[in-house]
């Protein structure tokens, strides 16, 4: 089970984080021409990297925050954590 | 009948407690402080079981987790449970087991006969064999092979047993209370880390309780026993006995199964059976010790052959003999500590030394006690067929390629030791890649991928006063990084024996001419033979080899095997064996009962029960209740003998003629304020919300990205920044996770709070054309007329002193309101919705009823929107706005989505008018068609309309917009039936949706 560091509440046990996928997909903005390609990429077309991969999780059974963990999908490794908003350097 | 092989001063059980047992029907007596196989070994018994493939004979060939045979089948307390090893089951009074394997008997066992067919048994035999041909699989061989094979059978009643789960957090967890794990925890102790000791046995002490060996002037189990009084004393400490950590996970969490009861003849009141131990260490101390490996030679699965540890176990710790004639048979000196300790109690052993020539402290101790010991020689073939009566023996050449002259020497028990294997499983199983080491012959781990650290024996430091120091150290110096106090500990003195080195010697050769079965896997029955044949036939990969032969397979998980097999494999390949690898170690250590695994979690507690604040009116009033999700929802308040069909007919015809009530808390609310709310909507839902005025609702419909319908509910404006959101009762969890996605990750800049009130608010939906006379008598200073509150209005009002949001929202399609009073009113509520209905004929109604109401409406409700559906396929593309962008609109354009004979909700109505149509039965054009018959469409919900007196059905059906009229059949397999149906307008009932705003 994963112990992960959420920024807002310290560490805590994976079962209180649900899952959120790849969090380096950003949503077209709204209103904007997006061709077919660009939105089976938002949508559907995911990496699935082996290695580090930047993902989101969120803390339901905590503070409900959505959060960034950058996490290594072979050994489960996390190197860090972010806030929804922190810029992920 | 007596313990005639228990001897006097020895052991470490307690003699004053005579305990009586059953094995195989019949009774024998026991200590308290025994295993059931020391027990029976006291009591000569050796013949315990039948092996797994050829059904030979099995005895007892450990002492503890190795043991590959003693499986058996145990009762106790009423219950029964199987794959129980003997060498760990400690001894109660009135304990009941049975051998496994074997029928109709362990003595007479029909299966036997394989063992005569062995040679038609080779490895993958199953494999081979059993595929033709194929009718036979399921009539012949299937059945025989279950009847033949197995290790015991699980119980069918309901396990009466309970069994807990506990988190736990510490500084420092110790697996074992060995020589390290006890060095290692008291250092770390005295600097003040909060420490967890766990030790799978009954004894704390590990190889002390059974070595000679001196420690500060003290015994080693002395020592131990004062190391663990010490420990017990101290509050950051935690010991636990007959715990075994089976399992490294990731980021340091371990998992512990505690046999809380398994030791006595039942479990005590308010006491699990097993408790099961999530732990999450900062550092691990992994202190598992070794497991001594056996040597192959000719019928070495004989009853009586067992390793010399064991025996020595048995005769240190439960004093008894496992022979009067001991051969041991040893290529190291371990041997001769057993046979030290069979000499001292009066039993001459003889040892062989596969050795030419060896010399230590403790050969020499052996020599100056007059033992006959026997340099290069061997044990070639154990004799005897259900216990050891001699042994064939030949010296051997230096190459260890030559035999001499086999004589024959009589003996009870060959006593085995081929050198000592790292327990490295807790190390491997946490990432660490583990090494070869060439003087010991065995894996050790390697660099550390976890916060662990493996010491003394298990990292393949067989020197005692090596071990102490370095385990001292290791405590001291992780629990200084933890707590930062730095207490020094005096490591004390240790005497113990210095030996030699031992012979790298596996395999005794097999003699010309014979053919003995030389055993490497005794749980599997895998022989040197089948490993040559699986090399033969072009498996290469240890993995494979594994599998095709199942070599270190089964419950023992090849504790005395793996090595053996990899040494043959890399002989043959003629590898070294870091080239071959070992197969990956994974948890459980040892077998881990489902019901610990399962915890608490049975039953009614396996979920949650969620109940709304009316539940016990419901209960009072005779309802049905049915799961939904979590919750418990009325299905159909009984009234006399009624069933289902009837009851939830009345309720229906009653909404439809005079007025109905239904509890509609359970139904998601999300509370959504700031200046931003309207925009959000705009986004989330597919239709307009920026213009929707204070105090009115509105349905809205909100989709994935992907453009298929996610949930559908409808938002009130409460006030100019807040609004009250519904969600289906499914959907409330992953709406509010989807709003606060939006909120936090896509669009942060909106200013908007989101946060669920489902708990907060109970709910009552009023329904029937009666409905506004009712609401009109509960709120009598409100104007709830069509004027006053028309259909998707809100208003808040006074009832009885309780303040109430009243919103005329519908979902059975008639003139309908919902009232929500904060959850501690909500019975209240309800009562006096009952009270005052009671002119109006007023009657409770369940989801049953609702269903009817709402599919002769055709309004759509989870069963349409399964996640595979779009707003087109609900007929509800009117909400989907063309003007602006929202969530998973520009998935609606795909090309699927927008297909001219996209499918479509319609209506079903069977032509006979009186047969139900289940539910999921498809809809064909043929009724005749060859398998698979083209599917159209299928049923998503059937009630009997209480509108028309007749089935009715909604289906999703294949360009359904132009299917209305047309005649098909709706089949269902499953059911066995075949309906003629025609295709109707799903809008049964009222398809203007006059009734609402009447």
């Amino acid at each position: 089970m994963l112990y992960i560091n959420c920024p807002h509440c310290g560490m805590r046990s994976q079962n209180e984080f649900s899952y959120g996928g790849d969090a380096s997909v950003k949503r077209p903005e709204l209103n904007k021409e997006v061709s077919d390609q660009e939105w089976d990429n938002f949508v559907y077309n995911r990496k699935s990297l082996r290695g580090k991969h930047l993902e989101l999780w969120q803390h339901i059974s905590g503070c409900r925050q959505w959060i960034k963990v950058e996490r290594d999908t072979t050994t489960h490794e996390i190197f860090r954590t972010f806030k929804a908003d922190e810029e992920v350097a | 009948m007596t313990q005639a092989f228990r001897i006097e001063n020895s052991g470490l059980i307690n003699r004053d407690k005579k305990l009586s047992f059953k094995f195989n029907g019949k009774t024998y007596l026991g200590y308290e402080g025994d295993t059931l196989a020391s027990a029976l070994l006291a009591n000569g018994v050796h013949l315990i079981g039948r092996s797994f493939k050829y059904h030979r004979p099995r005895g007892f060939f450990g002492a503890g987790v190795d043991e590959p045979y003693a499986v058996v089948q145990l009762y106790r307390n009423g219950e029964t449970e199987p794959n129980i090893k003997a060498t760990e089951q400690e001894l109660f009074e009135g304990l009941e087991a049975k051998s496994v394997n074997c029928w109709p008997s362990v003595n007479f066992d029909i299966g036997a006969i394989n063992n005569f067919l062995k040679i038609f048994l080779p490895a993958g035999f199953y494999y081979k064999t059993f595929m033709w041909p194929k009718s036979f699989w399921y009539r012949i061989y299937e059945p025989f092979i279950r009847k033949a094979a197995g290790l015991g059978v699980a119980s069918t009643k309901h396990d009466k047993e309970r069994y807990e789960h506990k988190y736990e957090y510490c500084d420092l967890l110790i697996a074992g209370s060995g020589p390290s794990g006890l060095a290692g925890a008291y250092a770390a102790a005295k600097n003040g880390a909060k420490v967890i000791l766990a030790e799978d046995k009954p004894r704390f002490g590990g190889s002390l309780l059974t070595s000679d060996v001196n420690i500060g002037n003290q015994s080693g189990k002395d020592w131990a026993d004062g190391i663990i009084a010490e420990l017990k004393t101290m509050p950051n400490v935690v010991i636990k006995n007959r715990s075994q950590i089976f399992g490294y996970y990731d980021h340091n969490m371990l998992v512990m199964s505690e046999k809380v009861s398994d030791h006595l003849p039942s479990t005590k009141k308010y006491h699990p059976n097993k408790r099961l131990w999530y732990i999450r260490a900062k550092e691990v101390l992994i202190s598992s010790g070794s497991i001594e490996r056996p040597i192959v030679f000719g019928n070495n699965d004989t009853p009586g052959v067992m390793l010399s540890s064991a025996a020595k176990e048995y005769l240190k710790v439960y004093g008894v003999l496992v022979g009067r004639k001991p051969l041991v048979f040893t290529n190291n000196d371990s041997g001769y500590e057993t046979a030290i300790e069979f000499k001292k109690h009066g039993v001459d052993p003889v040892v062989l030394d596969s050795r030419k020539n060896a010399e230590s402290e403790i050969i020499d101790e052996a020599k100056n006690l007059g033992i006959n010991i026997k340099n290069s020689h061997v044990v070639v073939a154990a004799q005897g067929y259900k216990k050891v009566k001699s042994a064939d023996i030949a010296s051997i050449s230096e190459d260890k390629k030559q035999l001499g002259k086999i004589e024959n020497i009589q003996c009870d028990c060959i006593c085995v030791s081929g050198f000592w294997t790292p327990t490295i499983h807790l190390a491997s199983q946490s990432g660490n890649k583990t090494k070869f080491k060439e003087e010991i012959d065995a894996f050790v781990p390697g660099e550390s991928k976890q916060n662990e650290i493996t010491l003394g024996a298990a990292n393949g430091i067989f020197s005692l006063d090596e071990t102490l120091k370095t385990s001292f150290t290791a405590g001291s110096e992780l629990s200084k990084k933890i707590t930062e106090n730095d207490n020094e500990i005096a490591i004390p003195n240790v005497v113990e024996k210095k030996s030699s080195q031992h012979d790298k010697f596996w395999c005794v050769p097999l003699p010309k001419g014979k053919n003995y079965k030389r055993f490497l896997d005794f749980q599997n029955d895998v022989a040197v033979s089948d490993v040559e044949i699986a090399l033969r036939e072009g498996y290469r990969s240890i993995e494979h080899v594994k599998r095709y032969t199942t070599l270190g397979m089964a419950t023992d998980q090849g504790k005395t095997s793996n090595l053996n097999g990899l040494q043959l494999v890399s002989e043959i390949e003629n590898k070294v064996v870091p080239a071959v690898g070992h197969t990956t170690f994974r948890p459980p250590y040892t077998p881990v009962s489902i019901g610990a695994i399962v915890g608490r979690e049975v039953g009614k507690h396996s979920k949650p029960t969620r109940k709304s604040p009316m539940h016990s009116w419901h209960e009072k009033n005779n309802a049905v209740f049915v799961d939904a999700g979590v919750w418990l929802r009325p299905r159909y308040y009984k009234r006399g003998n009624e069933n289902l069909f009837d009851a939830s007919k009345r309720e229906a015809k009653n909404v439809r003629a005079n007025v109905g009530v239904c509890d509609v808390t359970t139904l998601g609310k999300i509370d959504i304020k700031g200046p931003d709310a309207a925009e959000l909507l705009n986004r989330v839902y597919t239709n307009a919300w920026l213009k929707l005025p204070v105090g009115k609702a509105r349905y809205g419909l909100m989709l994935r990205e992907d453009g298929i319908v996610m949930d559908d509910g409808t938002t009130t404006r409460i006030s100019e920044n807040h609004y009250h959101m519904t969600t289906t009762t499914a959907q409330a969890a992953n709406v509010l996770s989807h709003l606060e996605y939006y909120l936090q990750l896509v669009w942060p800049e909106l200013n908007v709070n989101v946060v669920s009130t489902t708990e907060q608010w109970a709910g009552a939906a009023i329904a029937g054309p009666k409905s506004r006379d009712l609401l009109q008598k509960l709120f009598p200073n409100s104007d709830v007329s069509n004027e006053g509150l028309p259909f998707m209005g809100y208003m808040e009002g006074d009832l009885f002193g309780v303040k109430a949001r009243i919103f005329r929202i519908s979902f059975s399609g008639e003139l309908a309101y919902e009232v929500n009073v904060e959850s501690d009113y909500g019975n209240f509520m309800w009562e006096k919705i009952m009270e005052v209905g009671a002119e109006f004929n007023i009657q409770p109604y369940g989801t049953e009823a609702l269903s009817t109401l709402r599919i002769e409406m055709g309004h759509v409700a989870g069963s349409e929107l399964d996640g595979r559906t779009i707003p087109f396929d609900n007929a509800l593309e009117g909400l989907v706005s063309k003007k602006k962008d929202f969530i998973g609109k520009r998935s609606l354009q795909r090309s699927a989505f927008t297909a001219e004979d996209r499918q479509r909700i319609v209506g079903v109505v069977p032509l006979d008018k009186q047969t139900s149509i289940p539910e999921g039965s498809h809809l064909v054009k043929d009724d005749k068609a060859p398998l698979p018959n083209p599917k159209l469409g299928h049923i998503s919900a059937s009630c009997w309309s209480v509108e028309y007196d007749n089935p009715f059905s909604l289906a999703i059906l294949k360009d359904g917009k132009n299917m209305i009229g047309q005649k098909l059949f709706a089949m269902s397999p499953v059911k066995n039936k075949v309906i003629p149906v025609e295709i109707v307008s799903s809008h049964y009932v009222d398809p203007k949706g006059e009734r609402v705003r009447s």
